[in-house]
């Protein structure tokens, strides 16, 4: 592979990074406010405690950019898990290796079981989720999934372990869409300190990850970073620093970007870095402001007042009636969850509060003939 | 064909029920429908089902596609479903700003024609690639004045003075209208037609949008018809420069 992100993230420091945001000031924050294309500095100063006085403004700006691009529509989607087999250790995980649960992975027929109920929703766009265990969710395993449900599904979008560029390649074809890898979060000693253990625990080849996407073709891919692990600021600069990058070299691929929330889970990491809710709009609209054209996503993890209230702020697509234990919807709803989901509204209602707001539910955009 | 020079869109509205509305006060009579937003397995699809009117004719796009083949492949299975051979061609492999692939559109196009269809290719504001496509049997050129749902206006004003001067077939100004003041201006350049989507879906009221834009469209098109008077772009200077002339 030619040169990746890898060799651009070594050129930043974290600590300077860190310092360079810190140190904006409210004239750095008027000035990005007034441009009409903004750069990472802007972005920066957006980010920045500064920019807190100004969230009214960066809210109003943000509503009015997603609007002209995106229009009074909102995108769902719904995951399904499908293992919760994991190889990893990670801090803040439920189905981290060393947690006690009992481990499952998803039949065919079980699969089929729960597509049913999310069909029955209503939903087009599913994404599948799984924790790391190749021995046994490998390529093979996915194609079959995909194979299964690609009939039933408009849309798929996969949020599993990352995967070599050959694995992409082979897994579009079968109605891969989308896919989801977070980098959990960008500062390199912690990330070790939260990853002990597994394949996981490889830094860089989680960080090389979507451009191994970019070069197989994928036609969407998802980044972001867990929110509670690390300076929340410093970690959404790298974000907005890998999507300008990727934007640039893979310019087929569209991209989304998610700002997860760490979620208390049985026998979890309570968060080192506490986001407030005012916080977390202006992340929003900072990164609104930033990209015009990136898709943002906030999911079940979100409080219902959050959500009802964010959506018009410049978020694009919202998960509802979300179960995050492989077998929720159907075959084992009392099984352990990955996370709680703090929204626990159905689809349904989710579909009626944004009608009532104005928005319209999209169920459908994409066809799985455009393959 | 159409008494209405005014195309429009379904995407970005609030509610199906309003976009129905709205696309009725526009008079317009060619409405574009994305073919990923639509199930065309199912015929009480929302979208469809709002659109049912007998005056309305249904323009499906290939938005999404990225390659030729990508295309003519939805081109046909929209055409089969929808039971009409008229086609909006949108290839824009980048789905930042979603600009149009000219290599793509120009070879989709030549094979769409081949096929039996009406083809109206979404193009950069492009001369030359005006005149390749009419060379392959296109049925129309449509430009963008400038990036799609941009409301940006007519940045492309100059490329298509040109186009619409030159074109053998109808021009039809695509992307970018943002307001009706800049639907008038492209009809009173000579635009056959334009189409809006975004400007009229995203206003706080959609329906007097929408009717704001059938008047403008009305009136750019008049005033074009009426021609326009010239417009000077020098002052003749009062004392005259070359007087010394006829001493």
């Amino acid at each position: 592979m030619n040169k990746t992100f890898k060799h651009l993230f070594d050129t930043y420091s974290w600590q300077e990074v860190s310092s360079s945001i810190y140190g904006k000031t409210d004239a750095d924050v008027v000035q990005a406010l007034g441009k009409s294309k903004r750069t990472l500095e802007d972005f920066k100063a957006l980010l920045s405690p500064a920019a807190a006085p100004y969230l009214e403004q960066m809210a109003t700006l943000s509503r009015q950019l997603t609007l002209k691009r995106f229009g009074k529509v909102m995108q769902l989607y719904v995951p399904l898990y499908l293992s919760n087999e994991c190889n990893n250790i990670c801090t803040y995980c439920g189905f981290s290796y060393d947690n006690k649960v009992r481990r499952k992975t998803l039949s065919a027929i079980e699969i089929m079981q729960e597509v049913a109920v999310l069909k029955k929703m209503g939903y087009d766009h599913v994404l599948l989720v799984t924790g790391e265990a190749n021995q046994s969710v490998h390529t093979e395993y996915f194609k079959k999934v995909l194979e299964l449900i690609r009939p039933h599904f408009a849309h798929i979008s996969m949020e599993v372990q990352p995967l070599d560029t050959s694995d992409y390649k082979q897994l579009i074809p079968y109605g891969l869409h989308t896919v989801l890898v977070y980098q959990e979060t960008y500062h390199r000693e912690d990330y070790k300190k939260h990853h002990p253990k597994g394949k996981k625990s490889n830094f860089e080849y989680r960080l090389e990850t979507a451009d191994r996407l970019g070069e197989a073709g994928i036609f969407k891919m998802g980044l972001g970073v867990l929110i509670g692990l690390e300076d929340w600021r410093t970690d959404s600069f790298f974000t907005a620093l890998h999507l300008s990058y990727l934007e640039k070299k893979y310019w087929k691929s569209k991209y989304s970007l998610s700002f997860p929330r760490l979620r208390p889970f049985s026998g979890g990491l309570e968060p080192k870095v506490e986001m407030t809710d005012r916080e977390l709009v202006q992340l929003i609209c900072a990164y609104r402001l930033f990209n015009e054209e990136v898709e943002l996503s906030i999911s079940t993890r979100e409080s219902i007042i959050f959500r009802d209230n964010i959506l018009s702020l410049g978020v694009t697509a919202m998960s509802a009636g979300s179960k995050t234990n492989p077998g929720g919807y159907a075959v084992e709803p009392g099984s352990l969850e990955q996370f709680e989901i703090s929204d626990e509204r159905s689809p349904e209602e989710i579909a009626a509060m944004l009608r009532s707001k104005g928005y319209e539910p999209v169920w459908k955009d994409w066809d799985r003939a455009l393959n | 064909m159409f008494n209405s020079r005014l195309f429009t869109g379904t995407g970005k509205f609030s509610a199906t029920a309003l976009m129905e509305k709205a696309l009725l006060a526009s008079g317009s009579e060619l409405i574009t429908v994305a073919l990923k937003r639509v199930d065309l397995n199912d015929d009480k699809d929302d979208i469809l089902q709002h659109l049912n009117y007998p005056h309305l004719n249904l323009l499906p796009n290939t938005s999404g596609v990225r390659t030729a083949k990508e295309a003519v492949f939805a081109a046909q299975l929209a055409r089969e479903a929808l039971e009409t051979n008229w086609i909006k061609l949108e290839i824009h492999p980048d789905p930042k700003y979603l600009m149009p692939d000219p290599i793509e559109t120009l070879l989709a196009t030549e094979q769409l024609v081949k096929l039996g269809f009406i083809v109206l290719p979404y193009i950069h504001a492009d001369p030359v690639l005006c005149k390749r496509l009419e060379d392959v049997g296109t049925a129309a050129v449509m430009p963008l004045g400038s990036p799609i749902g941009s409301n940006m206006g007519l940045k492309t004003i100059d490329f298509l003075e040109i186009i619409i001067g030159q074109s053998n077939v109808p021009v039809v100004i695509d992307a970018g209208i943002g307001s009706p003041s800049d639907a008038a201006k492209a009809m009173e350049l000579g635009a056959d037609a334009v189409l809006v989507n975004t400007a009229i879906a995203v206003s706080q009221d959609p329906v007097r949008m929408a009717e704001a834009f059938k008047i403008a469209v009305i009136a750019g098109r008049m005033a074009f018809e009426a021609k326009l008077g010239q417009v000077n772009s020098f002052a003749v200077a009062s004392s005259p420069l070359t007087s010394f002339l006829d001493e």
